[in-house]
């Protein structure tokens, strides 16, 4: 059960003065269960690559497969294939427009040709996972809610396809702290209750290492790093500067604290982490 | 998918024509329009094909995107062409029944579909060898003279511009939007015209939405930044006559006046 990516390449605009080649032989496979970071720089082909997982986007050369069923070809069995992959935009919000929330967010699950009770309740589950109250929530318009809201309205629509590999594109782009908070919290809890292979593409260090386990870096089109996060921001210190990707913060306060002569047991990682090895290496908890 | 619209016809390069002035490439396509419809005799057309072909040579142009430019109107070629052929009057040089191709009906018509092919080549050859922004830039200083007159010409191109700038933008929105429908499971082809109409709604209502708001936005930017119409602004990249756009105003004078004489001397006014 994964996403194979073969060997593929991707041009915009071909034969074109403005062609651009913006995958150059991507191998990569994706397992049920990784929560996955996709990190890199404006332009390195990112988002690309994320089209290119649910058949948007065609590879010019290469395959991809979803479950063993290649996604350039046509029939029940590749529709059914690309279902199974749910791609969250980036500002999802600007793709509302239905009259209600309800009406928004059954969209997908309608589409794919579930019954009308089936749809009730898929809606309700997937508010649920967001945090909207379907009774006080899902007569409104999706047009009268704050931004925040509007984008975990978004993001219910895909969620309620019940999507195996679950693709988010900068869902924090734009947000204030809190609601940012609130939609990694409900994305934790969606991947571990569902047992689902989860996509995050940022270009935010902070997110990757603070959700992720697995990392893959993108530069110029091709993967530079693909790792386990640990031992990524262990052993390829000088590829991800290399590449113009940044260390975590907590990273750089490890390497501080030890040049100053205060050893942490490991690697803080995570924020949490940082603050628990100190506590522990000061003899404070 | 959509984002592999070209925007316009822009074929960016620096060569000789590219870096003419845009008032002066207008002007110019302006006069060579004018030679067309002067030009009468196998001649003159002989010297405006020779013309546009070193054009295209110096803008260096694929000939065959220039060419290709015809397409659109082919079929409006084609009937002019017909219709000359069918009706002329004169020395028969071929008939068959009721169809009869005189030798000046003949001569008529490949005038008459050489001056259309001439003039889409010229116009194309000015809108791939200048970008839209510097366009209307020409536009609107070539208009200017005709403000006295109440032509909004600021106006006119500031609209012109924020067009011309939006279409890509709005473009790639649709794409955006047409995408994440997808993933969606949304599908926009088959079924009847109301079906389809209606599966058109959620990519439709987002995109006005998205128009409006970005509508919304650049008012407030440009009252934000002072702007306040066309009144003593100035430019950025004020438009300068250089020695080259002097050459070709020459070289369309020399051409006017070759096409000119090509008519007057000889005494045979078709027109």
């Amino acid at each position: 059960m994964s996403i194979e990516v073969k060997d593929i390449s991707y041009t915009y605009m071909t034969k074109t003065p403005f062609e651009r080649q913006a995958l150059r032989n991507v191998t990569v496979t994706i397992e049920k269960g990784e929560f996955v970071a996709i990190i890199g720089h404006t332009g390195s082909g990112k988002s690309t690559l994320a089209e290119h997982l649910n058949g948007l986007l065609t590879p010019s050369t290469g395959t991809v497969c979803v479950d063993g069923v290649n996604l350039n070809g046509k029939g029940d069995k590749v529709r059914s294939a690309k279902h199974k992959v749910g791609i969250v935009f980036q500002y999802p919000e600007h793709q509302l427009f239905a009259e209600t929330i309800y009406e928004d967010i059954a969209f997908g699950p309608r589409n794919s040709g579930k019954s009308e009770e089936e749809v009730e309740k898929q809606v309700r589950k997937a508010m649920g996972f967001v945090g909207l109250d379907y009774d006080a929530f899902s007569t409104r318009s999706p047009f009268q809610l704050s931004g925040g809201q509007m984008r975990r309205v978004a993001i219910a629509g895909v969620i309620a396809m019940d999507p195996e590999y679950l693709i988010m594109d900068e869902p924090s782009a734009g947000l204030d702290p809190i609601s940012r908070d609130a939609i990694f919290a409900q994305l934790s809890t969606v991947f571990k209750e569902r047992d689902i292979a989860v996509i995050l593409i940022t270009h935010s260090m902070e997110e990757a290492a603070q959700y992720a386990s697995r990392l893959l870096v993108m530069a110029k089109g091709q993967i530079a790093i693909d790792g386990k996060t640990e031992l990524v921001f262990k052993e390829q210190r000088e590829r991800l500067q290399e590449v113009g990707v940044d260390i975590p913060e907590s990273i750089k306060i490890t390497d501080l604290l030890c040049e100053k002569g205060l050893k942490l047991e490991k690697q803080a990682i995570t924020k949490e982490q940082l603050v628990q090895y100190i506590k522990k290496a000061k003899g404070w908890s | 998918m959509l984002a592999d619209i070209t925007l316009g016809q822009y074929y960016p390069g620096t060569s000789f024509v590219h870096k003419l002035d845009p008032r002066t490439k207008i002007l110019a396509t302006m006069s060579f329009i004018i030679a067309v419809f002067l030009a009468v005799s196998a001649t003159s057309y002989a010297v405006l094909v020779a013309f546009v072909l070193s054009v295209i040579f110096l803008a260096r142009l694929p000939v065959l995107l220039v060419v290709k430019s015809i397409k659109p109107l082919w079929i409006i070629i084609v009937l002019t062409m017909g219709i000359h052929l069918l009706t002329g009057q004169g020395e028969v040089i071929w008939s068959w029944k009721f169809i009869s191709v005189t030798k000046e009906g003949l001569s008529m018509g490949v005038m008459m579909s050489l001056r259309l092919v001439l003039l889409l080549m010229i116009s194309s050859i000015l809108t791939f060898t200048t970008s839209p922004i510097v366009l209307t830039d020409g536009i609107e200083y070539l208009l200017k003279p005709f403000k006295r007159v109440g032509v909004p010409a600021h106006e006119l191109a500031m609209m012109m511009t924020i067009a011309l700038r939006f279409i890509p933008t709005l473009l790639e929105e649709t794409d955006r939007i047409m995408k994440a429908q997808m993933a969606r499971g949304a599908e926009f082809k088959g079924g009847n015209i109301i079906a389809r109409a209606k599966g058109m709604l959620p990519i439709l209502i987002p995109l006005f939405i998205s128009a409006f708001r970005r509508a919304d936005e650049l008012a407030v930017a440009m009252e934000s930044r002072c702007y306040h119409g066309g009144e003593g602004r100035t430019s950025m990249h004020e438009l300068v006559y250089r020695h080259r756009d002097l050459l070709a105003a020459l070289a369309m004078v020399v051409l006017i006046v070759i096409i000119g004489v090509l008519k007057w001397s000889n005494g045979l006014c078709v027109i």
